[in-house]
């Protein structure tokens, strides 16, 4: 089985990876972005999406948890990582193992 | 705790004793099963952790850079130059099993790129080179990155719905059956001195 990638991310973040062999698709805010999921989930099984439209989206993301495809992954947009990354690897931990091994320095 | 609404009889003693023999027994699979991936999913997290650290800086850097090559180019060129991308990736998708969790495991696949870039080289400084090499090369540390961060959620899902079944198991279902066979055993055991009083009156009154 085979899959497609895609990214979502404002224009500049983006288009390096068109470059790189990535399906882009340009969201200006988090409405936009929500669409483009909406249309792009079934066909990619990859789909990357900069942080600051994650984090608006975080509830609607929920939804790809169940399944194991198609996998939506945040990535730091050129703004740098605001940490959005580890803080949700924080709280998966948190809820499965009721303590924190990693960030506990 | 409350016991279970049924007759204090035979039947139902012995249907009891080992409905909770299966409890008890599922019980302690579960929690096994609840251990081994909670150890699964602590090197899953680490690994995940690293990786996540690695891609976060590496690409920032390769975003950073390309900001610098876009703005030294007007626009309309950039967009121009990006606009036919020459590679195409490519992922194999399977499902793999982990402790009857399916995560996903993704390979890539055939990254053809005819040493790449999209662009001709008077259209854009050499920094954009540079970039979406190294976003190219950043790949594949991406699609693991967003495999094992998958793997972490599902397998965070599921522990917490195992652990869920053993508390429901352990708290609520084995306390319940323990005290109904005890109500059931001590009303037979009633009954059955009651019959034998019973019996003790008959005879010494003939």
């Amino acid at each position: 089985m085979s899959g497609k990638m895609a990214i979502i991310g404002d224009g500049d973040s983006i288009m390096v990876f068109k470059a790189a062999g990535v399906d882009a698709f340009a969201a200006e805010n988090a409405q936009k972005a929500r669409d483009i999921l909406r249309k792009t989930a079934k066909e990619y099984k990859i789909i990357f999406i900069t942080e600051e439209l994650s984090k608006e989206l975080a509830a609607f993301l929920k939804r790809f948890d169940e399944e194991p495809y198609p996998v939506v992954l945040t990535i730091p947009s050129k703004k740098g990582s605001t940490g959005y990354g580890d803080e949700v690897l924080k709280s998966a931990m948190e809820r499965a193992l009721g303590v924190d091994i990693l960030f506990n320095d | 705790m409350a016991r279970l609404n049924v007759n204090p009889t035979r039947m139902e003693l012995k249907k009891l004793k080992a409905r909770l023999n299966t409890a008890v027994r599922g019980h302690k699979l579960l929690k096994d099963k609840s251990d081994e991936m909670i150890r699964r999913f602590s090197t899953i997290i680490k690994e995940n952790k690293r990786l996540r650290d690695e891609v976060e800086s590496e690409l920032s850097e390769v975003l950073k850079q390309f900001s610098v090559a876009r703005s030294v180019t007007p626009a309309y060129r950039a967009e121009t130059a990006f606009a036919m991308p020459t590679s195409a990736v490519t992922a194999d998708c399977a499902v793999k099993s982990v402790m009857g969790v399916e995560v996903p495991q993704i390979t890539l696949v055939n990254q053809k790129r005819a040493d790449g870039l999209p662009y001709a080289f008077t259209e854009i400084t050499s920094e954009a080179d540079y970039s979406v090499l190294k976003a190219a090369e950043l790949l594949p540390k991406m699609v693991e990155l967003a495999q094992t961060e998958k793997a972490v959620r599902l397998l965070a899902d599921e522990i917490e719905r195992n652990k869920r079944r053993v508390n429901a198991l352990e708290y609520v279902m084995i306390p319940q059956l323990e005290e109904t066979i005890k109500y059931i055993k001590s009303k037979l055991d009633e009954n059955e001195r009651a019959n034998i009083v019973r019996m003790m009156k008959v005879k010494g009154n003939t």
